[in-house]
């Protein structure tokens, strides 16, 4: 289990949704993923994306003008 | 098309599995919703091209951050209860924009070419499925047998014609492998009616533009809440945006753009004042808040004296005096417009900066063939 962190600032959606979608690719069952965007768009299409692939949002919200969403990535049969 | 060779039969017929095209749109929502009920599992896969924009510019304008845009393919994909792969197709669709087979609609709008594209795309990523689900070996998890799309005949100009549907079956590689639920009973059956996989009277024989039959078919299914389709959602069916890319391809003297490109067409004004130099001044904070990430890129120009406008400037001036003609025309767009004289700090990527005091253009000065759109 590990932690990691991904810069998806001053992308629009869907390009967040997809570089999120590449490096969860990558990761394992229960690494943390933290997603951070300018683009507001992302507080609700991560989540969406994270939902329908069966990952979890540990939370998410806004820093400094910065939105964020932390994942907890699920694997089936993990 | 070899989407899926399952390499030894089982014992127990596999629950058959499709790719769905997911636009986002009630079509595509329909053609899953219709393969769902014949018993098959459906995956689907949407694709960015850069020019799907109207969330875009919802995610740029100020008033409109306030409520962010729901990204209707994730949402169908919800609604649906299926898996979503979104794939970044930008850099592969230069060439169905900048090179397209079979001509432009009225506004350069490459339809066909692009659902071409987009077919092969997903008959692409269904190999890719396939070689990976080899790799690993592992039991229960098949790829797909074949691909579904929510397209319905005579419905779009271009790419929804009775004679191009082969076309694309063709083109893309999918053959007869590509299923069109919607529409499957105005074609010739393909290999998912005829094995049986599914059952082709169940499927549908909608064509034309009347889009009662699909309102009806999505009442039946209980379906009240779905994105209406408008021009597949891509900008460059857009006059003025097409207009815009266009004077880009003039200026440059060739037909080629970066993600960067159109990602700035659909922000501020763009004027042209003279043929090498555009242009782009925001209209409002977020817009200005996203011309910033550019500043380092672009020249760009912004008032110091009174609060304006972030423009950048894509081009080159050919001397001092066009410099100041460009920051007199920003002026005028700066809450220093009746003023004598405005300073805009003239600001180069490599650091250089320059203060230009100018007189602000009145509005009969603008030209309006400047303005590009």
């Amino acid at each position: 289990m590990a932690e990691y962190q991904l810069d998806a600032r001053r992308l629009l959606c869907p390009l967040p949704v997809i570089k999120t979608q590449n490096r969860v690719r990558e990761l394992a069952n229960g690494d943390v993923l933290e997603v951070l965007a300018t683009d507001p768009g992302v507080l609700n299409d991560v989540p969406a994306w994270a939902r329908i692939n069966g990952h979890r949002v540990v939370e998410s919200g806004r820093r400094d003008g910065i939105v964020f969403v932390q994942l907890l990535v699920v694997r089936e049969g993990a | 098309m070899s989407v899926v060779h399952h390499t030894a039969p089982p014992a127990v017929a596999p629950r058959r599995r499709a790719l769905a095209l997911v636009s986002g749109g009630l079509d595509s929502m329909l053609a899953v919703k219709v393969i769902q009920a014949q018993g098959i599992e459906v995956e689907g896969v949407n694709f960015f091209t850069g020019f799907c924009v109207e969330g875009h510019t919802h995610a740029i304008r100020e008033r409109d951050r306030k409520k962010p845009k729901r990204n209707n393919a994730l949402w169908v994909a919800e609604q649906l209860g299926i898996k979503l792969h979104i794939i970044d197709i930008s850099d592969e669709y230069k060439d169905v924009v900048l090179k397209p087979r079979y001509g432009y609609g009225a506004h350069m709008n490459p339809c066909l070419d692009c659902k071409i594209f987009m077919v092969g795309k997903a008959a692409l990523m269904l190999d890719k499925a396939r070689e990976l689900a080899d790799a690993q070996a592992v039991q229960g998890e098949p790829g797909f047998d074949f691909i579904i799309t929510g397209e319905v005949v005579g419905q779009r100009p271009k790419s929804q014609k009775k004679w191009t549907m082969p076309v694309i079956a063709r083109e893309s590689g999918a053959e007869d492998r590509l299923l069109r639920p919607l529409s499957a009973r105005n074609l010739e059956p393909t290999l998912p009616e005829r094995e049986g996989w599914v059952d082709r009277e169940r499927l549908y024989g909608f064509s034309g533009r009347n889009r009662k039959p699909q309102i009806a078919l999505a009442e039946q299914f209980g379906l009240d809440d779905f994105a209406q389709p408008a021009g597949g959602c891509c900008f460059l069916t857009d006059e003025a945006y097409s207009n815009k890319l266009v004077d880009l391809w003039q200026a440059r003297r060739k037909r080629d753009y970066e993600l960067d490109d159109i990602m700035l067409l659909k922000v501020g004004r763009h004027l042209r004042p003279r043929p090498h130099f555009k242009l782009i001044i925001s209209r409002e904070e977020g817009e200005g808040n996203f011309l910033e990430g550019y500043r380092y890129q672009f020249p760009s120009l912004e008032p110091v004296s009174h609060g304006g406008p972030l423009t950048l400037v894509d081009g080159e001036f050919a001397d001092a005096a066009e410099a100041e003609l460009a920051a007199a025309i920003v002026a005028r767009f700066s809450q220093g417009r009746e003023a004598e004289a405005v300073s805009v700090q003239y600001n180069r990527p490599g650091g250089v900066s320059q203060l230009l005091t100018v007189k602000p253009l009145a509005a009969g000065q603008v030209p309006k063939d400047w303005y590009l759109g």
